[in-house]
């Protein structure tokens, strides 16, 4: 047995990127499957491996997990990229949720009607530059580290960094009001790990395109 | 200073049930500071208090958290809710994420246009009988015991009893085919602390109406 993490989910950033980009970061070599079509989906479910008939799917150490942030969490913790206490912990989640949030966002924009796009970009940009990135700034700022919380690598950091690039792909210049957010995201896409998931060739998806988005719509039907 | 945890919230569930929930099923007492008016909601903007500009707010052990799931989490660990280990964690997680999605349809129902609630509730339905209740009777009636994760009493217990009883609030027959779960509903309800949670004159608060709608469309612009 490979002994690798084997992910299952179609072939796009999704919920799963965030998975991708977290085990990239801890240095976890990982195998995926894709879910092509409607069949591919319907017999992952008739199998009994998705407990909410829903993915991504994760099997990972004798475990078929489910649910975005159940998997995060246990890699996170797994691979100590989740602080070295409760309250550091609180921290991480904190910050990771506002992260969450933002992206979730983003994911959902592709799948929106046309008419509603503009005014959604729109409000992604405003959340991301009044409500999100003030937020890590000032965090940075307070306390002058390299890092969010606890002056070490983790999920947080990360999940920052993935947050920041989706973001400057609605708009490139998004950063230019955070100078501290800017210098993070130099510093942490330098990480070998990191700088080596941000080459061509890696795990990494490309943004979401006409393609997938319609691949997506059969698969699950919206 | 009381030390007793404090909750900032409307004077109703919305998000903030689940962490009365999980906070009385702990025996840990708590104070809440209800907001009512929608200056009460700027003023805590403006102060800073509001990590994203967002409640609930659960002032607890010197942190001003935010992010429900952040809130619950930190509760769970810091009161050994949250299992022994990591994969006994991952596997509350994981539960408690499915009961969360259906929570959300709850959550969300008492907003739905008047032409769309027949809809949604056959959709609560659905998912409850068909997508989450099922795995948690299997759960239970594989394992034989009281508790869900561990055999030991768990955030994912208090999560279930929470969705058992608000399901019940819209459709009271819900559980009919699920003999394990009236089982676990009975055994959990009896316990001490959750049976005290369930009395009148506790923190719980009653289902959402129409008067809770109106408050929090008006607090929050919505």
């Amino acid at each position: 047995m490979a002994g690798k993490p084997k992910l299952h989910y179609t072939n796009g950033r999704g919920k799963m990127e965030s998975i991708r980009w977290l085990l990239a970061a801890a240095g976890v070599e990982f195998e995926e499957e894709f879910i092509e079509t409607k069949e591919d989906l319907e017999k992952l479910r008739n199998d009994g491996s998705l407990l909410f008939q829903q993915v991504p799917m994760v099997e990972m150490d004798g475990m078929k997990m489910v649910q975005t942030r159940a998997i995060l969490s246990y890699i996170a913790a797994k691979y100590n990229l989740y602080g070295k206490d409760l309250k550091e912990r609180a921290w991480i989640d904190m910050y990771v949720e506002g992260t969450t949030d933002l992206m979730g966002m983003i994911m959902h924009l592709p799948f929106q009607p046309a008419d509603v796009k503009e005014k959604n970009l729109a409000l992604i940009i405003e959340r991301a530059t009044t409500r999100y990135f003030p937020v890590y700034e000032k965090a940075l700022k307070d306390h002058g580290h390299d890092y969010l919380v606890g002056n070490k690598l983790s999920w947080a950091d990360i999940h920052l960094l993935e947050a920041i690039l989706m973001a400057e792909e609605c708009k490139p210049d998004i950063l230019s009001a955070f100078p501290l957010l800017q210098a993070f995201k130099g510093r942490t896409s330098n990480i070998p790990t990191i700088k080596k998931f941000l080459q061509p060739g890696s795990q990494r998806k490309p943004p979401t395109d006409e393609k997938s988005i319609a691949v997506v719509r059969k698969i699950f039907n919206i | 200073m009381s030390g007793k945890p404090r909750l900032t919230y409307c004077n109703g569930r919305g998000r903030m049930e689940s962490v009365r929930w999980l906070l009385a099923a702990a025996g840990v007492e708590f104070e809440e500071n209800f907001l009512e008016t929608e200056e009460q909601y700027k003023k805590l903007i403006k102060d800073g208090v509001l990590m994203f500009q967002q409640v609930p707010l659960v002032e607890i052990d010197g942190m001003k958290m935010v992010q429900t799931r952040a809130i619950l989490s930190y509760i769970a660990g810091k009161y050994n809710l949250y299992g022994k280990d990591l994969k006994e964690r991952a596997l509350i997680d994981m539960y408690v994420e499915g009961i969360t999605d259906l929570m959300k349809m709850i959550l969300m129902f008492p907003f739905s246009p008047p032409e769309a609630k027949e809809k949604n509730l056959d959709s609560i339905k659905e998912r409850a009988t068909n997508r989450y209740f099922p795995v948690f009777e299997k759960v239970l009636k594989q394992h034989g015991q009281d508790f869900l994760v561990g055999n030991k009493f768990s955030w994912a217990d208090v999560q279930l009893i929470e969705a058992i009883l608000a399901v019940e609030d819209n459709i009271p027959a819900v559980l009919s085919g699920f003999p394990q779960l009236q089982a676990f509903k009975i055994r959990m309800s009896n316990m001490p602390t959750i049976k005290k949670f369930l009395q009148p004159g506790s923190p719980r608060k009653p289902p959402p109406d129409e008067r809770y709608v109106e408050t929090v469309l008006k607090i929050f612009k919505i």
